[in-house]
């Protein structure tokens, strides 16, 4: 990881161009925007995966900004990028950066867990711009496998991103996906994996160890990159590296802070799915404020 | 080859339902590109090693990993595959229950899941081969629609109507050839429409897949034997069921007998059950299945003959169920 540091901040200052700065300070503060609308509707709707929507929002943040080839307009042509998010409780991520993509307005989101609202605890496809319904976790990867095989067998150029959590990969699925999807050759399949560390149990080293993460996918035939999952930046970086192997898959190991952003969230396992009182509500946005400097990012 | 089999000659022996399907799948993937075939190491027992042949670019092997095999057919049909996941219809619908349940039905991805060698058609393979409770697992997942078709002619229908639709279905096959069955010369099939296959008004057999052929036998022994006229009906589409077929059979019979290569709990007889007490028919009823308990070894045919779901063992069970009336 120190290595992937010493990468990323070389990436980074190589990136401060006129240009480059600009897109970085756009980006920074999309992120500092998107976290604060996290917590806004999972404050209204007293319900949410707040420490792992905060973890994986700078990787959807450069996705949906910088990556990826999908709009309202162009979500139902056969040629967009797909985005399957396999760790579908994080849903509150992708609902807010949806609706600032212009998927839906806004105002959806104060529908958030409430009776008959389509905005429930994980993606569906009755919300516009999710493409699978997930929330049982091990299922990204396998699908967006397939989506990928699609492309290949009808000459399609469009690419398909998948985020796991990194507690999610002792689900079978995946490795029998990620078998499949080296077999195919799939190199328009990226894996992102948000490997902030800590699952609802407790840190995922001691629920179950995947380590050396980077080693087993390797083995199973993919292209593997580490980058600072919080930093955006470095993310961008990354993604346009892809494919980072010609005939492999990708996968992007991530390394993120769960609750990042948030001061008294950041490493705190009860933030896994922690609703904040008014006053850490108030606390949080006031550290997320865009008038502040360097508000946890 | 497929040709041949779909003219089976009426009441001889045909080909196997789950061959006639490959057979069939084959046709209709020389005029669409689309059509995909997604298995688990399954394309021997599927009869789809000439499809493979013939089409290697619209057959995707995945080994012997259930889960993906349905996942991945979930994301290929996302992508506009007409996709059929084949597999033993016991790991199918066990293994992959949850990504059938999320990745197709719920997400709504048009994969077609085939179970192959379905019910105790692997025999002495055991239990672990067994699919006693796909019916009753799928029966209660939204948006899946389950066909089991009897005989060739359905076979070919049902395939065909499923490649033409733009839903989730499951497809149950067995490996035993089967007759065609053509009694009353019903020419028509279609999904969610019972197929009248004798009629008879003393007594209702309700079956489906292959258990028809021996329901019309013993029909057919009951007629000689005992003077006792049966309507036989191929209630190949369990779910959506037909009620007005039901209602039909209900009016006019004096007792239903369903049968079924599936355990007596949560399958067809269940699923006839729930609708006729619900709508207030109360008649003499019966279901003949695979009772709850370790299965008896043997083949299918003596599994089966075991449980009584055979010529004798069937019209055994409709003299016991008419004797109830008198």
């Amino acid at each position: 990881m120190e290595a992937t540091k010493d990468v990323t901040l070389t990436l980074h200052n190589s990136l401060l161009t006129d240009d480059s700065s600009l897109i970085t300070h756009h980006l920074s503060l999309k992120s500092r925007e998107y976290r604060r609308n996290i917590l806004k509707y999972i404050y209204k709707a007293k319900a949410g995966h707040t420490g792992g929507s905060l973890s994986c929002i700078d990787i959807l943040n450069v996705l949906y900004n910088e990556v990826l080839n999908v709009s309202p307009e162009t979500f139902t042509s056969p040629d967009h990028d797909r985005y399957i998010q396999s760790k579908g409780h994080c849903v509150e991520a992708l609902f807010v950066v949806l609706a600032d993509k212009g998927f839906f307005p806004e105002s959806d989101l104060e529908t958030l867990c409430k009776y008959q609202s389509h905005y429930i605890g994980h993606p569906t496809r009755k919300v516009n711009g999710v493409e699978q319904n997930t929330g049982a976790l091990g299922h990204g990867l396998p699908m967006s496998a397939g989506v990928a095989l699609a492309a290949k067998m009808d000459n399609r150029d469009y690419r398909v991103f998948t985020l796991m959590g990194d507690g999610e990969l002792p689900e079978g699925s995946n490795w029998e996906a990620a078998l499949t999807a080296a077999h195919y050759k799939l190199d328009n399949l990226c894996a992102i994996v948000d490997l902030n560390g800590l699952q609802i149990t407790g840190p995922t080293k001691d629920v179950c160890n995947t380590e050396p993460l980077d080693k087993k996918f390797e083995s199973f035939g993919w292209a593997v990159r580490h980058v600072d999952g919080n930093d955006v930046v470095a993310l961008k970086e990354v993604f346009d590296a892809l494919p980072f192997e010609k005939g492999k898959p990708s996968v992007m190991i991530a390394h993120t802070v769960k609750g990042k952003g948030v001061s008294f969230m950041e490493n705190e396992l009860k933030w896994h799915h922690g609703v904040p009182t008014e006053e850490q509500y108030k606390i949080a946005m006031q550290e997320l404020s865009p008038l502040t400097p360097d508000g946890g990012i | 080859m497929g040709n041949e089999i779909l003219k089976a000659p009426i009441g001889g022996t045909g080909a196997a339902n789950q061959d006639v399907f490959s057979a069939t799948l084959q046709e209709l993937a020389a005029t669409d590109r689309n059509i995909v075939v997604v298995t688990s190491d399954s394309r021997g027992s599927g009869k789809l090693v000439p499809f493979g042949k013939k089409y290697p670019a619209q057959i995707v092997e995945v080994g012997i990993a259930e889960q993906n095999l349905v996942g991945m057919a979930a994301g290929l049909a996302s992508a506009g595959k007409k996709v059929f996941a084949v597999s033993p219809a016991c790991f199918l619908t066990a293994r992959a229950l949850e990504q059938i349940k999320n990745d197709v039905a719920y997400s709504n991805n048009p994969v077609k899941l085939i179970g192959i060698s379905a019910g105790v058609s692997y025999g002495a393979l055991g239990s672990t081969h067994h699919s006693l409770h796909d019916f009753a697992v799928l029966r209660a997942i939204h948006n899946m629609t389950i066909v089991v078709p009897a005989d060739s002619f359905e076979t070919t229908q049902a395939v065909q109507q499923v490649a033409a639709s733009e839903q989730p279905y499951y497809l149950r096959f067995g490996k035993k050839p089967m007759p065609l069955l053509d009694e009353t010369g019903e020419t028509t099939f279609q999904i969610g429409k019972g197929r009248v296959i004798r009629r008879g008004s003393d007594v209702a057999i309700i079956a489906n897949g292959e258990t028809v052929f021996p329901a019309l036998q013993a029909a057919r022994k009951l007629a000689t034997e005992n003077g006792i006229e049966a309507t036989v009906v191929s209630m190949h589409t369990i779910k959506p069921l037909d009620e007005k077929l039901l209602s039909e059979l209900a009016l006019e019979c004096k007792a239903i007998l369903t049968v079924e290569e599936h355990s007596v709990n949560g399958g067809l007889g269940e699923a006839c059950a729930s609708w006729l007490l619900k709508n207030r028919y109360h008649k003499p009823f019966d279901i003949l299945g695979i009772p709850d308990e370790y299965t008896v070894t043997g083949s299918q045919v003596e599994i089966l003959n075991h449980y009584g779901i055979s010529e004798s063992g069937i019209a055994s069970r409709v003299k016991t169920l008419l004797n109830t009336l008198t």
